[in-house]
């Protein structure tokens, strides 16, 4: 009924190739920026930023980046964690050297330099493919967790081995630290989400995230029809540990404070942010979105309905957490193979026909 | 059943209702995961304390106490939304038994003005009460621990460890890396030799460390453990038959649990201790009851006397006393975390205030000061018995080495206060 694209002209090849071509879309898209930029930021409390929402976005950020090395170009990465932990301590290291220098400039930096790591771990790919590569990737995660255990430059010499975000400044309002307003961490970690979707969705409509794809769909007919697999590898190699290192830069500084590397960025880490990208749906901007929503969301939503609502111990909910995040990952892998972004492109395609399927 | 049923009501109803006066204490506990077996004892006694004095005293100072449970499950992640939904509840102090939360906490509860309680855990510079305003961590801290292992050493080996091989097995993290720096200036000091084997989270894979242990023959290994390492490692120990009198643990690695599975082999392993084991005190008959037999223990209700349960229970009492201070130096039952932190600042424990509770000798009297929120640091030891499944008390509380731990609490406190711009207190 509303949801359809008769009646909505394009006169422009622009208009033709955006990125929403549906009106209902686009103004839905414009709905929920302004709701998140305008609205929340002034209704926000501290348990709704440290608790939901931070983490919320910190994850997308991180499951964008996966999602561009497993969704779009098909290479199988279990270094998530480990990436995270180099933009965690790069962030940490650039903070207490320079301090005077903007928090912006140094979430951008310590994804710049995990770019650079991940690239480097991305050298492998070129030979090693598919489970082999996901092998590789797992070493890279266990060697950096490691390096940042044993060697003290990483953590200043501290004497437990942990880093802490001092406080820290972006536009002259304070960003990291406890006495960081809640509108302004949220914000900073919202920009930076806003930043990365962008170039991550227009990334992948051009000609590089088509050279991805042609690598993942079959690296032998892509070589063929002269897509240079080093540069396409690589890129997105490169392009990926950018996106995770923002996101395990802003995790360490803005959420958690206080970071031991192997407790917060371990081998659990890869894989929750692998299973946000699958459950999300691979391939898909807005499966990154919905993979980190269920995964943050759904345990705080059953601890809220468990102990607050039902009054059940504390210990039972936690199991029962456990078996229903289980269960329906199962289900969900069972029923829509290619996560909850299929899901919601099954349901548009429904709503475009309604009310007349045929 | 009508009559049930609306007795029911009346009761969800009053437990929905606005509870203002309540004075709230949260427990950050963890009942699931690898450090469960820790953490259910744990956290047994600390509710089943606060239950006790709700029923046999009408709550502290005429106001009842309210238990907030919530599940962290170790994990950092977590403890920073329980932190955060259980804040606004009125907390009076937090307690998170897990020194990686503790380290999110210390800037938190800062910026929030809630005090943190943290027992032989956590920040050991956090004693220093010039720098860490709302950081306590009476009454012993792990810097005692590694000393109070040194001296009974020592004591043991007529004063003198020199040449001696001391091996350290800890668990890879904020928490196991926080004695070595104090072990090293030990070691520096008496002359023995130390060798440091990190374990890894959670700590089930220890094959490697032990068969160093094994080559290495050190005269005595250290073990700083928690969650299933500690039973794996005493396994190890016994599997490689290394003499259990000469291994010892920190407290968070000399509970029931960590010894049990290995049985017999376990026989003679010994933890140091800042507060006394077993349930031959009269606190105990209360509880059996006001909470057991009207069946409000907490958990399964199976945990009651062991080791955790009763520094679960001791950390619950320090609290309840703190707040009965809080009370008395406002003149207001109705305190505010600000009021509980001074009155954990102004926390005096005599002998006599403990037996007027029935837990005489439970733990080393001691008085809190605004220097000093680190406690005496008197610390003792415990040795298993696997005959009689018991621990028992071997050596009484004892001075630690002052002499080399305030310097290192001063150095670290100092660089805390640099780092983050804090002025000393208490001029």
């Amino acid at each position: 009924m509303f949801y359809r694209e008769a009646g909505d002209f394009k006169v422009s090849y622009e208009q033709d190739s955006q990125t929403f071509p549906i009106k209902f879309d686009r103004y839905r898209y414009y709905f929920v920026l302004l709701i998140a930029f305008l609205v929340i930021p002034f209704t926000i409390n501290d348990y709704w930023a440290s608790a939901i929402l931070l983490p919320f976005l910190i994850y997308s950020i991180a499951a964008i980046g996966l999602n561009i090395l497993v969704g779009y170009c098909g290479q199988v990465s279990l270094g998530t964690g480990g990436f995270m932990a180099v933009g965690a301590y790069a962030c940490y290291k650039l903070m207490t050297a320079f301090p005077e220098v903007s928090m912006f400039i140094h979430v951008l930096l310590a994804g710049g330099v995990t770019g650079v790591v991940c690239v480097l771990f991305g050298l492998p790919s070129l030979r090693i493919k598919g489970f082999y590569l996901a092998v590789a990737t797992l070493a890279a995660q266990f060697f950096l967790v490691w390096l940042f255990n044993r060697v003290p430059w990483f953590y200043n010499y501290s004497a437990s081995g942990q880093i802490n975000a001092p406080e820290r400044e972006a536009f002259g309002i304070l960003i990291t630290g406890p006495n960081a307003p809640a509108w302004a961490t949220y914000l900073f970690c919202l920009i930076f989400l806003a930043f990365c979707a962008l170039v991550a969705r227009n990334l992948t409509r051009g000609m590089v995230g088509r050279s991805w794809m042609a690598i993942r769909d079959m690296d032998i007919a892509a070589e063929i029809i002269g897509v240079n697999p080093l540069k396409a590898k690589l890129t997105a190699f490169a392009v990926s540990g950018f996106f995770i290192g923002i996101s395990g830069a802003l995790f360490f500084a803005l959420y958690l404070g206080a970071v031991e590397v192997g407790e917060a960025f371990g081998i659990t880490k890869s894989f929750q942010v692998l299973f946000m990208v699958i459950i999300g749906g691979l391939g898909s901007i807005f499966g990154s979105f919905a993979g980190a929503a269920f995964l943050v969301l759904l345990p705080v939503i059953l601890k809220v309905v468990g102990v607050d609502v039902l009054g059940w111990p504390t210990d039972i909910v936690a199991h029962f957490q456990l078996v229903i995040v289980g269960a329906l990952i199962v289900f969900f892998l069972i029923v829509e193979p290619h996560g909850l972004a299929q899901l919601w492109r099954v349901a548009k395609e429904k709503l475009r026909l309604w009310p007349f399927p045929h | 059943m009508k009559m049930k049923l609306t007795t029911l009501a009346l009761g969800a109803m009053m437990a929905a209702g606005p509870a203002m006066a309540d004075l709230v204490f949260p427990s950050l506990s963890y009942r699931t995961g690898p450090y469960a077996a820790g953490g259910i004892p744990f956290a047994d006694g600390y509710a089943d304390y606060f239950t006790l004095v709700n029923e046999r005293d009408g709550g502290i100072g005429g106001v009842k106490t309210r238990l907030i449970e919530c599940e962290t499950g170790y994990n950092t992640e977590k403890g920073v939304e329980c932190y955060e939904s259980t804040k606004g509840e009125g907390a009076l102090v937090y307690q998170p038994l897990s020194t990686g939360i503790t380290y999110q906490l210390i800037p938190k509860t800062a910026a929030d003005g809630i005090p943190l309680h943290t027992m032989g855990y956590g920040r050991t510079s956090a004693a220093n009460g010039e720098v860490f305003g709302n950081v306590f961590n009476y009454p012993a801290n792990y810097w005692d621990g590694a000393s109070g292992i040194i001296n009974y050493l020592l004591d043991e080996n007529g004063g003198d460890l020199k040449g001696k091989k001391i091996a350290l097995v800890f668990h890879n993290s904020a928490y196991g890396k926080e004695p070595i720096r104090t072990l090293e200036e030990l070691s520096a000091k008496h002359g023995f030799e130390l060798t440091t084997l990190p374990v890894d989270h959670p700590g089930q894979e220890q094959k490697s460390q032990w068969l160093q242990i094994r080559r290495e023959r050190p005269d005595f290994v250290l073990m700083w453990g928690w969650g299933v390492m500690n039973q794996v490692a005493v396994q190890e120990a016994a599997n490689i038959r290394f003499p259990m009198e000469n291994f010892i643990g920190v407290w968070w690695s000399g509970a029931e649990h960590d010894v049990l599975s290995a049985g017999a082999a376990a026989d003679g392993y010994k933890a140091v201790t800042f507060h006394n084991v077993g349930r031959d005190f009269p606190v105990f008959d209360d509880i059996q009851k006001y909470v057991v037999d009207k069946g409000l223990a907490a958990g399964a209700g199976d945990q009651i006397g062991n080791v955790l349960y009763n520094r679960g229970l001791y950390a619950a009492m320090l609290a309840v006393e703190a707040a009965k201070t809080a009370q008395e130096m406002h003149g207001t039952a109705d305190i505010t975390p600000a009021m509980m932190r001074d009155g954990m600042e102004a926390l005096e424990m005599p002998e006599a205030r403990m037996s007027a509770l029935g837990m005489r000798y439970f733990g080393p009297a001691f008085n809190v000061s605004c220097e000093n929120h680190g406690g005496p640091g008197l610390v003792g030891v415990t040795q298993w018995d696997a005959e009689s499944k018991t621990w028992s008390l071997i050596a009484d509380f004892q001075k630690t080495d002052s002499d080399v731990i305030k310097p290192l609490i001063d150095a670290d406190s100092a660089s805390y206060a640099s780092e983050n711009g804090i002025e000393p207190r208490c001029q």
